[in-house]
């Protein structure tokens, strides 16, 4: 039963590992999510298409498969080199944020009309609208499925772990192979991700209800 | 101050020269609808226009191409002497010289009402925010909801909501300012009170396009009234000779009908 202790700074690695890589991800995912949203319901014409096609290609396209193409394709082709964390952060983050920009985009869909109008009228350009009056109150109704999404990235940097990046699912490996019972790996794995999930949870209830009280 | 009203007594709309909204045979389909036809109509600085018309005559929609938030088919639209530019920083510039007041006041519903009326001028005038702060406690007190500024726009009645709304435009120091039926949304007895800040506004020489069912505010306010009908301006009067001695019969009609309850 002491996989953990005698293990502690491999699993200490592995956490920190999973950790690193869901917010680098996630913090690219919410950045490009927001920009892809803001795209989707631009009135320029390219700007739409470019975001659609974003989604449509990355949505649709298996993560491991986008994983396979930056591994083997990217640094052959562009970057001979680059760092493997480096890589992972860009396929999670770009995978992860086309799910974000239609959470994003359907919460821009529940804001009635008239604000983005009023917006407009008193001269404000498109951009504004949408960062200074649009964006803050669909952000509330989009926090529900944002949340989610950013539960499923972390389980999803996993396949990271798969590609040369040491994060707990990495170290899952490496403890097989030196012989412990798996079950007991597999309990304490699956807590290092719950702790990261669970604080994902939180932090969204705190955000859900701070945004709640501001009308 | 009382140029507007003595133009009024004058009784007659006579054509100005200073002209500050002009829309020139301006045509609009939603499908298979065309929703204004061939309009012409010029509004001059410091005059009241009341556009009266039965539903679905296509007076909103003219209210809203005036800043462009309906596009138009065909036609020209100019205000203060400039035609109305391609969506874009150029006409963000011009609708902040445009004020709007909507039937649903649109009020930012996640701002304070004192933010609703900085906002413009701080986000778009680049006003700082402690000028910008006083000049709208300013207005919200002209308008008569002072003590309201710092609660949301959903703790208001629908009255101090459009009042904050008419707050809100005119922090901008707009050179017109319209209002798409301003008081459909109210409460009976939240209309005076909306309607008297307009009174007011109108006394104090702001030029104004008004799209109501307030005949009352017409009469009273109104330099002219455009009476529209299937996407038509059937009749432009004074207010007095419009009501008393309509000359079209579908504005006979329409004033038989909401006069006699």
């Amino acid at each position: 039963m002491n996989v953990l202790l005698d293990n502690l700074d491999l699993f200490r690695e592995g956490f920190v590992g999973t950790v690193s890589l869901t917010a680098g991800s996630a913090a690219l995912a919410v950045v490009l999510g927001l920009i892809i949203a803001g795209f989707r319901v631009s009135p320029v014409p390219p700007l739409r298409l470019f975001g659609t096609v974003w989604v449509t290609l990355l949505r649709n396209t298996p993560l491991t498969l986008l994983f396979l193409v930056a591994f083997f394709v990217v640094p052959q082709v562009l970057f001979p080199g680059i760092d493997s964390y480096l890589l992972a952060v860009v396929a999670l983050g770009m995978y992860t944020s086309s799910y974000i920009a239609e959470a994003l985009r359907s919460g821009i869909n529940t804001v009635p009309l008239g604000q983005a109008e009023a917006a407009r009228s008193i001269g404000m350009t498109f951009t504004q609208t949408l960062r200074i009056v649009v964006l803050p109150q669909a952000t509330r109704t989009a926090l529900p499925p944002l949340s989610s999404f950013l539960i499923a990235l972390t389980k999803n940097s996993a396949i990271a772990g798969a590609f040369n990046n040491v994060d707990l699912f990495n170290i899952q490996k490496v403890l097989s192979n030196e012989g412990y019972n798996i079950l007991v790996i597999f309990i304490w794995i699956t807590i290092g991700y719950l702790i990261v999930t669970f604080s994902i949870s939180a932090l969204f209830r705190t955000l859900e209800r701070r945004l709640e009280v501001a009308r | 101050m009382s140029e507007v009203s003595v133009a009024k007594d004058a009784g007659s709309p006579e054509p100005r020269t200073d002209t500050l909204v002009s829309l020139e045979s301006v045509n609009k389909h939603f499908g298979a609808l065309h929703v204004l036809q061939d309009i012409d109509l010029t509004v001059a600085r410091g005059e009241v226009v009341v556009v009266i018309g039965p539903s679905g005559s296509g007076k909103s929609t003219l209210c809203r191409t005036v800043n462009r938030l309906e596009t138009i088919d065909s036609g020209h639209i100019t205000v203060d002497g400039k035609p109305l530019p391609q969506e874009g920083k150029e006409l963000a510039k011009l609708r902040s010289d445009v004020g709007m007041v909507f039937q649903s006041f649109n009020l930012f519903a996640h701002k304070t009402v004192l933010e609703n009326v900085t906002l413009g001028q701080i986000k778009v005038r680049r006003t700082d925010k402690q000028a910008a702060e006083e000049k709208a406690r300013a207005l919200l007190d002209r308008v008569g909801v002072g003590s309201q500024a710092d609660k949301y726009p959903a703790q208001l009645s629908g009255g101090q909501q459009q009042r904050v709304a008419i707050a809100r435009a005119l922090a901008m120091d707009p050179k017109v300012m319209l209002f798409d039926e301003p008081t459909s949304a109210l409460d009976p007895e939240m209309i005076n009170e909306v309607l008297e800040v307009m009174q007011q506004l109108a006394r104090d020489g702001m030029t104004m396009v008004v799209v109501t069912h307030e005949m009352g505010f017409a009469r009273s306010a109104a330099n002219r009234v455009v009476f529209m009908a299937d996407g038509r301006i059937v009749e432009e009067a004074a207010p007095d000779q419009f009501f008393s001695n309509p000359r079209s019969d579908r504005a006979k009609d329409f004033l038989s009908k909401i006069l006699h309850h």
